[in-house]
């Protein structure tokens, strides 16, 4: 048996292991000492879970537009995170314009629709012209090539936003119908919160609905599978990639949008954070799979929110809300460890593909 | 003579499909050892399971009597275990001596400091690898080739280098995956006499993947059928070639029910 | 048959693409208004390349004319055939299409308020781009400009390629010299007699050396080996003793190439890593913060807790160990992923480093936000020296040292290990390669030389601060080894040269340095990959006599 074990096991996966066992350990004590400390009341955990829900929900949706671009072409699209930020930077100049109008207060759906319509638009659009433009001449060169691609890409969309639009961050206009709470199943909730949830709901919904319906979506699985072989049965590789682009941005778009009403804010770093938090959230849930990067995206909301209070507080950390962003990394290094393949996913990580 | 490599019972999947099943397969010391069968038969699996790529599921492979299934493939390799690829891979971007030197890393001993420090053994080390280099592309009929870069080779020279390549391993058993693809009729004469030279000048034991019927029967002391990842048949060249079960495999049953098949 | 095949062919090369002609124009046009919105031609307006003539933004818009014109005057007839005068008019069409797309942004710009959403569509930006003129008469002279410089691009395409190219390069040194001359030397830019007396000067040199270089190589290579090899050594103390005279251009260029050079050599780890070894690594920075950090608490008196107040140069050493360290650690978990795995989970340490130096539960410890100040300077400068100046000849033993490390590796088994399993990670671990130890040589090494890096970089602004190590560094230093050539070593040269250089000596482009990168990445990765100067390899088999 020992033998057996001394055959299959290298040095670096059991100090591997050892690293994250430790790790784990860290979280569990730190989780056990708060909860018996009984620091926060019951409505504070739950608050924190109902916000984590709203910006996994966000996660999840820049997620799809990480795992379907891996899917079909293997790569990560590293500048999809300012896909997502020239949504949400759409959506404000929207805003801010319906709002001068005064019909953000007056039409709230109307005015919904338009900012996520001029939002989905202006990302649909950048993601397209970056597959066209970087992605698609390099489709056969060797993976780092296009990473880098995507690397520079991310870059220089950053810094031509910030060119167009100025540094400064820049306040999402509130609706009147947006403020304050609404009672559901006799838990007061933030209304953006509700609303977000409900438009990530709706959003995955009808994505299931086209990947799984239309014929489409199912070329789109075939070309994930093997795309040679799609390509011998008569589909339009080409067209699908670009379709794929296309609905991967407008999640995006959409998520901008979703996004900036939580934080209510919008500047040109914003897609940066919640770009790689989404990646991360993809690889949890098994990069490549579309319920897998959704899943991924709540826990990694959910998590993050709670966290900070949960794990680190009772380590004794001051202020540690400041670390919930190397908690996000932390967690996919363990992921990475412990599951290369994510909680649905492939064995792809470690493994040609 | 001793067995090198023994598998028993090796089973590989791949999600509901089962590549390798319950595969024996024994191979004599300095032997020439083929396995043959139709596209998809599960070849190039056992050899993915052999060099440690794979991970059987089941079953055992030993090689000089130890249990290598399930070792790191560079462990595996280190035993003297070296391959060649069906489809040639070689380090496109390095030059042809490069690649031999690659192979011979293993008998190099100096590490960073020796590299850094130049010390006297690492400067010898490095002498001694250009030179076997150059023996073994003279050997494999590269001389004069080994500053080119591997990709700049013609196909015919590239498999020649993936050979010289995994010979300045120094293994003990040396697994090729159709050597003679693309080949024209010279040339493969060629490489049955270069493969029987492997074998009585170097020593070393040959499992070869082969479709090229002319090499499989010209050189092979044993002949082992595969056919859905079981082995359907095993014997010398000629007890395969009557073997019913195998013109089965190749051609279909209404062949030796029609008496298709001649020789 | 053959006939009308032989004549159709013909045909088709002396077709002409008028439409390919007016397509590059129309995309140039969109670079020019994309110059414009993205600030960049009011940005540098203030800095004069040529006195009473030129800014550094008219440079960049003369920049979008001259080389989109060209294409277009090449995209007539296809890159083989010559279009003979009609090149002229394609390259004047196209400098007109840029023109009319400019004057209708102004035309509009005048009509609706866009500077609601584009902060840089200006009055101030009309003016530049109506020449000062007003409306109708600056922007005819506008057009009447594009369509001259187009011509004049136009036919560029029709001087020999020799000539073309010393033409060119004349073109690209006027506003480089320029800018050198006022940055280093304060000057006003040049005048326009001087500009057109390095234009001549670097035309004439660069036509003669493409007359007489090859020649001058062959004599070269015809001399018996002792005499080449000391050719070769005067030529390497020249560059030495040019290396070792660098800080007399005085305290501010030193500070300068300080900079260049804690990139170079940051380059060269980095080259190690991701060259030589394939493995793209974005949390470089991460090993240059824990250098900078390690110097930090062990010579700065404002640290308490740990009273060692060690000098740079004790500390040195345990800055590199702490690399080393750290290197390796990180390295074990990550090492097993595949490639682009790496680059994410590898920014993600970036990022938690500089996470946890920022945030208050080490503050204590650390600084927190506020850093940590007071480092020691590691030689104290002479009299009539600055520090900067002295610290040149730390970088530069840095880079020699680093540079030795980096090619006795890379012609050795480990260097070959490493590049074997850039070319192919399974092939190289079936002979017999361990792949995590050889992995995690090149990250230790490449995290060493960071550190290295980081503790210089400490003691030349004596304090350091959790924002000085975000991604941008890693980013910043992978442009470096991309534009000089992945796996080249003087390339990370050349790319530290060009990317970090330029950028510091003009200020105003800081805000468009990461833009440009951006650009730079991918323009690189589509073009040239292989970069500016491609990694060579050294010949074996045949050069018996060249050290091995």
């Amino acid at each position: 048996m020992l033998q057996n074990l001394r055959r299959r096991l290298s040095a670096t996966t059991v100090v591997m292991w050892i690293i994250g066992l430790l790790l784990l350990a860290m979280v569990f004590w730190g989780s056990f000492q708060t909860l018996v400390s009984g620091k926060y009341s019951g409505r504070v955990w739950l608050d924190l879970i109902v916000f984590g829900i709203a910006q996994g929900s966000v996660y999840a949706l820049i997620a799809l537009g990480y795992t379907m671009v891996y899917g079909i072409l293997r790569m990560i699209n590293f500048a999809h995170g300012e896909v997502f930020m020239s949504g949400a930077y759409m959506g404000y100049f929207v805003a801010t314009a319906l709002e001068n109008r005064g019909t953000l207060d007056s039409n709230l759906l109307l005015s919904l629709v338009l900012i996520v319509l001029g939002a989905v638009v202006t990302s649909v659009t950048i993601a397209v012209l970056l597959e066209r433009i970087a992605y698609r001449p390099l489709r056969r060169a060797p993976r780092l090539v296009p990473l880098i691609t995507a690397i520079g890409a991310s870059f220089f969309l950053q810094y031509t936003f910030r060119g167009f639009f100025g540094s400064g961050v820049k306040g999402y206009p509130e609706a009147e119908g947006l403020k304050g709470t609404i009672t559901l199943f006799g838990l007061q909730l933030l209304k953006t919160q509700v609303l977000v949830i409900v438009a990530a709901i709706i959003l995955l919904i009808a994505l299931y609905t086209f990947v799984q319906r239309t014929k489409t979506g199912k070329a789109m699985r075939a070309v994930s599978e093997d795309k040679d072989a799609a390509a011998l049965m008569g589909i339009n590789v080409d067209r699908i990639i670009v379709t794929t682009f296309i609905v991967g941005g407008s999640l995006a778009g959409a998520a901008g949008v979703l996004y900036s009403m939580l934080f209510r804010q919008v500047y040109f770093l914003t897609g940066f954070i919640p770009g790689l938090k989404a990646f991360t959230a993809a690889v949890l849930g098994g990069i490549g799979n579309i319920a897998g990067a959704t899943m991924g995206g709540l826990f990694l909301g959910v998590a993050e929110s709670l966290f900070p209070n949960l794990v680190l507080d009772g380590l004794g950390i001051p202020a540690p809300y400041q670390l919930k962003d190397a908690l996000a990394f932390l967690l996919l290094v363990l992921v990475l460890i412990f599951r290369p393949t994510g909680i649905l996913g492939e064995r792809l990580a470690t493994k040609k593909a | 003579m001793a067995p090198i490599l023994e598998a028993h019972r090796v089973t590989k999947r791949f999600g509901g499909l089962t590549a390798v099943s319950k595969f024996d397969v024994t191979i004599e010391e300095q032997s020439i050892h083929s396995i043959i069968g139709p596209n998809g038969a599960g070849k190039t699996t056992f050899f993915n399971c052999v060099t440690g790529f794979y991970r059987p599921e089941e079953g055992s492979i030993l090689f000089q009597g130890k249990r290598i299934d399930g070792m790191a493939p560079d462990r595996i390799t280190r035993s003297g275990i070296a391959r060649t690829y069906q489809n040639i891979r070689l380090f496109s971007n390095m030059t042809v001596i490069e690649n031999v030197m690659v192979g011979y890393q293993g008998h190099l001993k100096s590490g960073w400091f020796g590299a850094v420090a130049r010390t006297k053994r690492q400067r010898e080390e490095e002498k001694r690898a250009v030179e076997e280099g150059r023996r073994l592309l003279s050997f494999v009929g590269l001389a004069g080739r080994g500053d080119l870069l591997a990709k700049n080779l013609p196909y015919g020279d590239q498999r020649r280098l993936e050979i010289a390549r995994a010979l300045a391993i120094g293994p003990r058993l040396l697994l090729l995956d159709e050597p003679a693809a693309g080949m024209n009729p010279v040339e493969t004469q060629d490489l049955m006499n270069f493969i029987r030279r492997l074998r009585d000048e170097l020593k070393i034991t040959i499992l070869l993947i082969e479709h090229h019927m002319q090499v499989v029967m010209g050189i092979s002391d044993i002949v082992t059928v595969m056919d859905f990842g079981e082995k359907i048949a095993e014997g010398t060249p000629r007890e395969v070639q009557t073997n019913p079960r195998v013109i089965e495999a190749y051609l279909g049953r209404g062949a030796v029910e029609h008496g298709v098949v001649a020789s | 048959m053959t006939a009308t095949t032989l004549s159709r062919t013909a045909e088709k090369e002396t077709t002409l693409h008028w439409s390919r002609v007016v397509g590059t124009g129309l995309i140039g046009g969109v670079v020019a208004i994309y110059v414009g919105l993205v600030g960049m031609i009011e940005a540098l307006a203030g800095r004069v390349v040529i006195t009473g003539l030129l800014t550094t933004g008219q440079v960049i818009l003369l920049g979008v004319y001259l080389l989109m014109s060209y294409q277009a005057a090449q995209k007539l007839t296809g890159a083989d055939a010559k279009a003979g005068p009609l090149s002229v008019v394609a390259g004047a069409l196209a400098g007109l299409i840029i023109s009319i797309m400019l004057a209708l942004l102004v035309v509009i710009g005048q009509q609706i308020n866009l500077r609601a959403m584009f902060i840089n569509a200006s009055p101030r930006l009309w003016e530049l781009l109506t020449l000062g003129r007003g409306v109708p008469t600056g922007l005819v002279l506008l057009m009447a400009l594009g369509a001259v410089l187009g011509a004049l691009a136009g036919g560029l395409a029709l001087l020999p390629s020799r000539l073309r190219r010393a033409v060119s390069l004349g073109l690209v040194a006027v506003p480089i010299v320029s800018i050198l001359n006022t940055a280093l030397f304060a000057g006003r830019g040049v005048s326009a007699l001087g500009a057109l007396l390095i234009f001549a000067f670097f035309t004439a040199i660069s036509y003669g050396w493409s007359s007489v270089g090859g020649q001058a190589r062959e004599r070269v290579a015809a001399l018996p080996s002792g005499q080449q090899r000391l050719l070769k050594m005067i030529g390497w103390s020249a560059v030495a003793l040019g290396a070792l005279a660098l800080p007399l251009l005085g305290p501010y260029p030193s500070e300068i190439i300080d900079t260049v050079g804690i990139y170079v050599l940051m380059g060269l780890g980095l080259n190690i890593v991701v060259g030589f070894a394939g493995l793209l690594d974005l949390g470089y920075v991460a090993f240059f913060a824990l250098g900078a950090y390690t110097i930090g608490i062990l010579t700065s008196p404002e640290i308490t807790w740990l009273p060692l107040h060690l000098t740079w140069w004790e500390a040195l050493p345990i800055a590199i160990l702490v690399g080393v360290i750290s290197g390796t650690l990180l390295g074990i978990p990550v090492l097993q992923m595949r490639g682009d795995y790496l680059a994410i989970v590898t920014l993600g340490f970036g990022e938690i480093i500089r996470l946890i130096f920022l945030s208050d539960w080490l503050k204590p410890l650390v600084g927190g936000s506020n850093g940590i100040t007071r480092i020691p300077r590691a030689v104290p400068p002479p009299q009539g020296f600055s520090d900067q100046q002295v610290l040149w000849y730390i970088v530069l033993a840095g880079i020699v040292v680093a540079a030795y490390i980096a090619t006795r590796l890379k012609y050795s088994r480990i260097g070959r290990n490493w590049m074997a399993m850039r070319e192919d990670e399974d092939v190289a671990q079936a002979m017999g390669i361990d792949l995590v130890k050889t992995k995690l040589l090149a990250f230790a090494t490449g995290a060493a030389l960071s550190a290295v890096g980081g503790a210089i970089f400490a003691t030349k602004l004596t304090s350091i601060y959790p924002h000085s190590f975000n991604l941008l560094v890693s980013i910043n230093v992978l442009a470096v080894i991309i534009v000089g050539g992945m796996g080249s070593i003087p390339g990370v040269l050349v790319g530290a040269l060009a990317l970090v250089g330029l950028p510091e000596l003009l200020r105003e482009f800081a805000e468009y340095r990461l833009l440009v990168y951006g650009a730079v990445l991918v323009f690189m990765m589509l073009k040239r990959p292989e970069g500016l100067l491609p990694e060579a390899r050294r010949k074996l088999e045949l050069h018996e006599g060249e050290e091995v």
